[in-house]
């Protein structure tokens, strides 16, 4: 090495990943083909929580008992984002801009993190009311919901 | 408590975007020997050693096998800790404990990172921290996620982006005191505002770079601290606190966001018998990831109100020359190898208690205040003091 220029090696991983749903992720997953939303209720403390889980958030008691919430909500927090990245879904650069938030389904004790219709983020703001827009073609998937919307 | 526990050496690299000349055991090694040399002391005062990085960056797992013998852990008890942005705190953290166990009298913790090794796409790495079926889809790593949290924090506390890009300002004229900082260039609150938006509010100056650099810390018992010449930095306080799996669970009923950092602080505040943390602490080295969290978190330490967090920036009180200088090494808005990071904060708060810190020298340091932040905001704290 003449010139003492470091050298590098090039590598690229490419790994593929099945992530089990769970059981109450299976039933939430199945609910949005029939454009249902469901949560966890908590026979403890009465908290409701998007997606369902086996574990209360609030006193972390096991969760059982399902139960649908209405596809309304309040906007808690968002943003806009605006860099390119790769998606570790796809292994391709996730497009840009878009916005996303922190919705909370009508009568939950959580927020569920998804993507916002609106273009301007100079519209948004905590409070506003938004509600889940469903796919025609749907499977029982998280892209189910294209997005949320304001109403 | 346990036994004392004080710091004894500490080293780091001259960390910078990209350390082409070095490899990974190469790099933990400046850091390991830099670490020995301040501590006076050779690989064979070492009993255990604590090591880790965050993995997905590099690629690469048995993050504690690849650099084993740079790092001296041949032979030797050690374990391998990773919890993500916390890593660093983390292995702080690890190490006092096991000397304050009494398991061991001298243990050396090693963080480091090479992000410039996955080609730039931390932000990939960062997502995969998160639940793969309901968060991934949206998150565009810490950049995303932190920005969601200074919407909800600017508009229930109407705060001018001016103020957040302060917490910048100060980070990086504080660089330029410290030859080991990665952005070593100062920026004005006009230059944060005209930078590129990231993700809204976060720009490109308020979030902190990917750096490559690694930070060693020696740890010692009270039997043991007299065998190290240079003054010892006491540990005081030590709470590490973790958080709900789920983003979404953050901002429900659930307390809002890094509630983390108020518990771990006040737990580690009440151990250390900090009753007015602005008054009675010297200097923090706080693991500030973007302006707007420093605001906010500033809030959690207790140095001021809720909701004052841009006051406080705004009246100066954390520059250098401030009442309770914020981060004097630059912080992590200037220098950030993530698996080091939050053992970098553990170092320079140590650094300024031993009075080393040069040109970053605070005068007359008695109690520093290092955090971690990190994982589904997590929080870590240590506090550490000239008095036993």
């Amino acid at each position: 090495m003449a010139d003492d220029k470091p050298l590098f090696v090039e590598a690229a991983s490419v790994l593929h990943y099945r992530y089990a749903a769970g059981e109450h992720g299976t039933r939430f997953l199945q609910a949005l083909a029939g454009r249902k939303i469901l949560g966890s209720r908590c026979a403890a403390c009465g908290w409701t929580l998007v997606p369902p889980r086996v574990a209360c958030a609030g006193c972390f008691r096991r969760m059982t008992e399902i139960v649908e919430v209405p596809p309304t909500g309040t906007l808690v927090a968002y943003t806009q984002v605006t860099f390119p990245f790769i998606d570790p879904f796809t292994g391709e650069t996730r497009p840009i801009p878009y916005c996303y938030g922190m919705v909370r389904f009508d009568g939950t004790h959580n927020t569920f993190q998804y993507f916002l219709e609106e273009k301007d983020v100079g519209k948004l703001r905590p409070g506003l009311r938004v509600e889940a827009v469903f796919r025609e073609a749907r499977e029982g998937a998280i892209r189910d919901i294209v997005h949320f919307r304001t109403c | 408590m346990g036994k004392r526990v004080a710091v004894v050496g500490t080293g780091q690299t001259h960390h910078r975007s990209k350390r082409p000349d070095v490899s990974i055991p190469e790099l933990v090694r400046e850091a390991v020997d830099r670490a020995l040399e301040n501590a006076h002391a050779d690989l064979g005062a070492v009993d255990a050693i604590v090591i880790g990085n965050m993995e997905h960056f590099e690629g690469i797992h048995l993050s504690d096998l690849w650099p084993a013998e740079e790092a001296g852990l041949w032979g030797k008890p050690g374990f391998k800790v990773a919890t993500g942005g916390t890593t660093g705190s983390s292995l702080a953290i690890a190490a006092y404990y096991t000397v304050a166990s009494g398991l061991y009298d001298r243990v050396l913790a090693v963080g480091w990172e090479k992000l410039s090794e996955s080609a730039g796409e931390t932000t990939t790495g960062i997502v995969t921290a998160f639940d793969p079926i309901y968060e991934r889809p949206t998150l565009a790593g810490a950049v995303s996620g932190l920005a969601v949290m200074a919407t909800a924090y600017q508009y229930r506390h109407s705060i001018p982006p001016g103020q957040a890009a302060l917490a910048t300002v100060y980070a990086r004229a504080n660089a330029m005191r410290n030859p080991h900082a990665h952005l070593r260039k100062p920026v004005t609150v006009e230059d944060v505002l005209a930078s590129p938006m990231l993700s809204t509010p976060i720009r490109l100056l308020d979030m902190c770079p990917t750096s490559d650099g690694a930070c060693a810390v020696l740890f010692a018992s009270e039997e043991a601290v007299g065998r190290f010449p240079g003054p010892p930095a006491w540990i005081s306080g030590v709470h590490s606190c973790h958080n709900h799996t789920y983003l979404g669970d953050l901002c429900g009923d659930t307390p809002v966001f890094l509630d983390t950092l108020t518990t771990a602080a006040k737990e580690a505040y009440r151990q250390a018998g900090i009753a007015d943390p602005r008054n009675q602490i010297d200097v923090v080295e706080i693991y500030g990831p973007c302006s707007w969290a420093c605001l906010e978190w500033a809030e959690s330490l207790g140095f001021c109100g809720l909701g004052e967090g841009g006051k406080f920036f705004a009246s100066g009180a954390p520059a250098f020359e401030g009442d309770i200088p914020w981060s004097p090494s630059g912080g992590v808005i200037s220098t950030n190898p993530i698996g080091a990071t939050g053992l970098i904060r553990v170092a320079e708060a140590a650094i300024q208690v031993r009075g080393e810190g040069g040109d970053r020298q605070v005068p007359g340091v008695r109690t520093a205040l290092a955090t971690g932040f990190g994982g589904s905001y997590w929080s870590e704290v240590m506090i550490l003091a000239r008095e036993k």
